[in-house]
């Protein structure tokens, strides 16, 4: 148990991603079989155990300790399963901070799966009297069903496919095809016998991405043009029998939108935009509207979902593209050909959780350019454009598909406060608050940024905070209100979180304007005038 | 009639002896149990400690002051026969055993029970009252094997020669205990210390601590500290000093360092338990020896320990100690 639990430690603490997935690679190549394997189905969220409730481990502990000092030590830690793991008391013949090497990983799962909730209690005790205090931590996270040790199944699976020299997409695509504790893919990664054939299962195929635009226009004849929608990029992979939901990252978002997997009954798979409905971003001449991002977020990174949430904020996918039909794989296809199967396809879906991204109608690039800058008024965040012979391929390549988003909003704001960043940022002041003035002087904070400048501007800042810091509350510093930044983001809305009521959408520092005296800075009320 | 000991917030008042224990404030005759600043304060009269604690006051506040008392040696005070006794927390480090009209009363200081290469060990001396701190007094607090943590920190040295591990340690007592724990795990490479650092280790030597070879942090290239351990003050660790090292691996020797939020919140990449304060175990193990009639309970968390003394049938009470915990957080 130890090598899992040092390796949950390290991906605590550890706030690079290279660093996470040398841990993982690590971990995947030295650890014994089939203890890799659980860790593996632990990582990317497969590990289903019979979840022991918390309420058992209270349980278990009450018998253990003092409850006054059980009390204290909660409220000065915090966590239950981390309260517990550092004050459970060895019996006295045990030395306590040890773990003895008894209990393999494997030997935990087995008997996390067999046992029963009354027993729950008693068995993990016994368990726990064989580990330190990291094993203990790492064996209630998993006895409660929460890893939470801050990764992505994705990035899970991306450090196996380092440990064993493998392409990610490749594991991917067997993936559904396996179960835990996945030995038939160890085999595979070690070259004892073939990739496991996934043939049948709704697996993940890496997306398409696009570059932003750079050149000064494209040609029409050569690439179509359509919306780019506000929301999540998703694929919807059916079998027919089963259907998944993958985000971008290629993890399985099928439990936070039942609704859409529900609906879908066809055999493909499709990429699209998952959105909310709603009025916010564009119309009946965009080809359909959708709710704005902020709805959205209000369904996503959640386990379970109420009826009440898919009613309040009810999903569905506008539809880009079509890899697979049936089993005839399409990506090797122009795009043309594939946005004509799409058109067939569509129509023979759910229309209330699928449409279809319009093309736009623009004869030439400048006309184009028109229909782009009245976008705003729709609230859409920008142009697609796509090569029309483009085939379906993974990642970004250069001059087959472009973003073109509309211009930023940028407004003039004051730095009120930094704190410091993570890894190599770690002794820089490198995110910044800044506020705009309210009609009775006041400044109020509106938005939050930490990207957008140079290395050598980072340095200036970094100093600007130091030497003109008013104040210190845990690790953010007040500064003087005298530095102007100009800001740009995408959008701005209406929200709650903050005392302006406003936020920023993509907010970053756009310039340094150390000419602007800060109260020529923006006001609040003419940022709200920029919500769309 | 009030007892000839006395607490205050600004330090313990012996009476009949009229001196202090660890004053906050300037007083004419300071008993100081060890060096660090929340204990040792400059500007009084006349101080009895420890040779290695005055020498390492005299290094903070300047001038040497005061009269030094060997370990196990006698001074009468007014009617007080006062003796200091190895307290195991840091270089000098004592504890101060008073007895008068027939009554013993123990002050530990800070103290830890288990090995420190740099220091002198605890003893536990029978008393009355002891009074005791309880830096970690919650029973979450339970060190882990010193040796198993410095390996920790030896496996992420050998993992990434690359890189440097930068490790968090206080400029007294911390820090050359670090680097005589590494020293006595095999780790002979020298060691980069923080300028901060300098004095404090050449004291350390002086006193006969070998501690290897050490060598400043400060100029010199980033590509020769790859592979090696550097050792600052905490408050380096994040900031602009760290820049010049190789793509640094952060650590942080503390006793803090068990709970996973604190850690976090110092950016530490390697938290490495290793205190110079008891913990929960050492605590009550040693109230169960010294078994003293009564305990004081100077500072830290003092809510917990009461609790246990209570449950325990032990008569205890907390001072209320203003200003300790300054300066070495554990």
């Amino acid at each position: 148990m130890r090598a899992f639990s040092q390796l949950l430690d390290g991906l605590v603490y550890t706030r690079s991603r290279n660093g996470k997935l040398d841990l993982i690679a690590n971990y995947m190549r030295t650890a014994p079989d089939p203890d890799r394997g659980w860790a593996l189905a632990a990582l990317t969220g497969n590990l289903d155990l019979k979840a022991v409730k918390a309420s058992a481990i209270g349980e278990m502990i009450r018998d253990r300790t003092d409850p006054v000092l059980f009390e204290m030590s909660r409220d000065y830690v915090g966590d239950l399963a981390e309260t517990v793991a550092l004050l459970w008391p060895k019996r006295e013949d045990q030395p306590p901070e040890i773990d003895d090497a008894t209990l393999s990983l494997s030997a935990v799962v087995d008997r996390l799966h067999a046992v029963s909730r009354a027993a729950a209690p008693a068995k993990l005790a016994q368990m726990m009297d064989h580990l330190d205090a990291s094993g203990r931590f790492a064996l209630l996270k998993l006895a409660t069903g929460g890893l939470r040790v801050g990764i992505s199944a994705r990035l899970a699976k991306t450090g196996f496919a380092q440990a064993f020299n493998l392409d990610v997409d490749d594991v991917e695509e067997c993936w559904h095809a396996l179960s835990p504790p996945y030995t038939t893919l160890f085999e595979w990664a070690e070259g004892k016998s073939d990739r496991p054939d996934p043939a049948g299962t709704p697996f993940f195929r890496p997306f398409m991405l696009a570059h932003p635009l750079e050149a000064e226009s494209v040609d029409l004849t050569d690439y179509a043009a359509e919306w780019k929608w506000d929301g999540i990029r998703v694929q919807i992979v059916g079998t027919g029998e089963q259907t998944r939901l993958y985000s971008r990252a290629g993890d399985d978002i099928t439990g936070s939108f039942p609704e859409i997997a529900a609906a879908f009954r066809h055999h493909a798979v499709l990429d699209g935009e998952l959105l909310v409905k709603g009025e916010f971003q564009g119309g009946q001449e965009h080809g359909g509207a959708a709710a704005s991002f902020n709805a959205l977020q209000q369904r996503l990174g959640r386990k379970a979902v109420t009826a009440k949430m898919m009613d309040d904020y009810p999903a569905f996918v506008r539809l880009y593209d079509i890899l697979l039909d049936a089993d005839e794989d399409l990506r090797a296809l122009p795009w043309e050909q594939r946005r004509a199967a799409l058109e067939t396809t569509v129509p023979k879906l759910d229309p209330h959780r699928f449409d279809i991204s319009a093309l736009i109608e623009a004869t030439d690039f400048e006309s184009l350019a028109d229909i782009r800058a009245g976008a705003r008024d729709a609230a859409i965040e920008g142009v697609m454009l796509k090569r029309r012979d483009s085939p379906y391929v993974a990642g970004r390549k250069a001059a087959l598909w472009y973003k073109w988003k509309r211009d930023p909003l940028t407004a003039d704001c004051v730095m009120m406060y930094a704190q410091r960043g993570h890894g190599k940022r770690s002794s820089f002041y490198s995110d910044y608050t800044f506020g705009c003035w309210t009609d009775e002087g006041e400044l109020l904070p509106v938005g939050k940024a930490y990207s957008g400048f140079t290395d050598e501007e980072l340095k200036w800042l970094d100093r600007f905070v130091r030497t003109n810091t008013v104040n210190r509350f845990g690790p953010v510093r007040e500064v003087e209100k005298s530095l102007v930044l100009e800001v740009a983001f995408d959008s701005i809305h209406e929200s709650k979180r903050h005392k302006s009521g406003l936020a920023m959408r993509f907010p970053r520092i756009a310039r340094i304007r150390r000419d602007k005296p800060p109260h020529e800075a923006d006001t609040v009320a003419g940022l709200r005038r920029l919500v769309s | 009639m009030p007892h000839w000991i006395e607490p205050h917030p600004t330090g313990i008042y012996v009476r009949p002896a009229d001196a202090w224990i660890d004053p906050s404030v300037p007083q004419a005759r300071a008993l100081v149990t060890h060096g660090h600043a929340d204990h040792a304060r400059g500007g009084h009269g006349h101080v009895w400690a420890t040779e290695e604690t005055l020498a390492i006051m005299a290094l903070r506040y300047g001038t040497a002051f005061g009269t030094p008392v060997g370990y196990g040696e006698e001074v009468r005070m007014g009617g007080v026969t006062i003796r200091y006794v190895p307290a195991g927390h840091v270089l000098g480090s004592a504890q101060i055993v008073l007895e008068h009209a027939g009554e013993r009363v123990v002050v530990t200081g800070d103290y830890k029970r288990r090995p420190d290469p740099t220091c002198k060990p605890f003893e536990p001396v029978p008393c009355d009252i002891l009074v005791t701190e309880a830096t970690f007094g919650l029973p979450v607090f339970r060190h882990p094997d010193t040796g198993s943590e410095v390996d920790r920190l030896l496996a992420a040295l050998h993992a990434h020669p690359d890189r440097c591990v930068l490790v968090g340690a206080y400029a007294l007592g911390k820090a050359q205990r670090l680097i005589g724990e590494l020293r006595g795990r095999g780790h002979h490479d020298p060691i980069y210390i923080h300028g901060a650092l300098e004095r404090m280790c050449a004291l350390y030597a002086d006193f006969g601590i070998d501690l290897g070879e050490l060598r400043p942090a400060t100029g010199i290239p980033a590509k020769d500290m790859r592979g090696h351990i550097v050792v600052s003050p905490p408050s380096a660790l994040n900031d602009r000093w760290s820049r010049r090292l190789p793509d640094p691996i952060t650590a942080m020797a503390s006793g803090w360092m068990r709970v996973r939020q604190r850690a976090r919140q110092k950016n530490v990449e390697l938290p490495l338990v290793i205190s110079d304060h008891a913990d929960w175990d050492e605590l009550t193990d040693t109230l169960r020896e010294v078994a003293p009639s009564e305990t004081w309970i100077t500072h830290g968390r003092e809510e917990a320990l009461l609790h246990w003394c209570m449950t325990h049938q032990m008569r205890a009470r907390a001072l209320e100690m203003v200003g300790r915990e300054d300066e070495d957080e554990g």
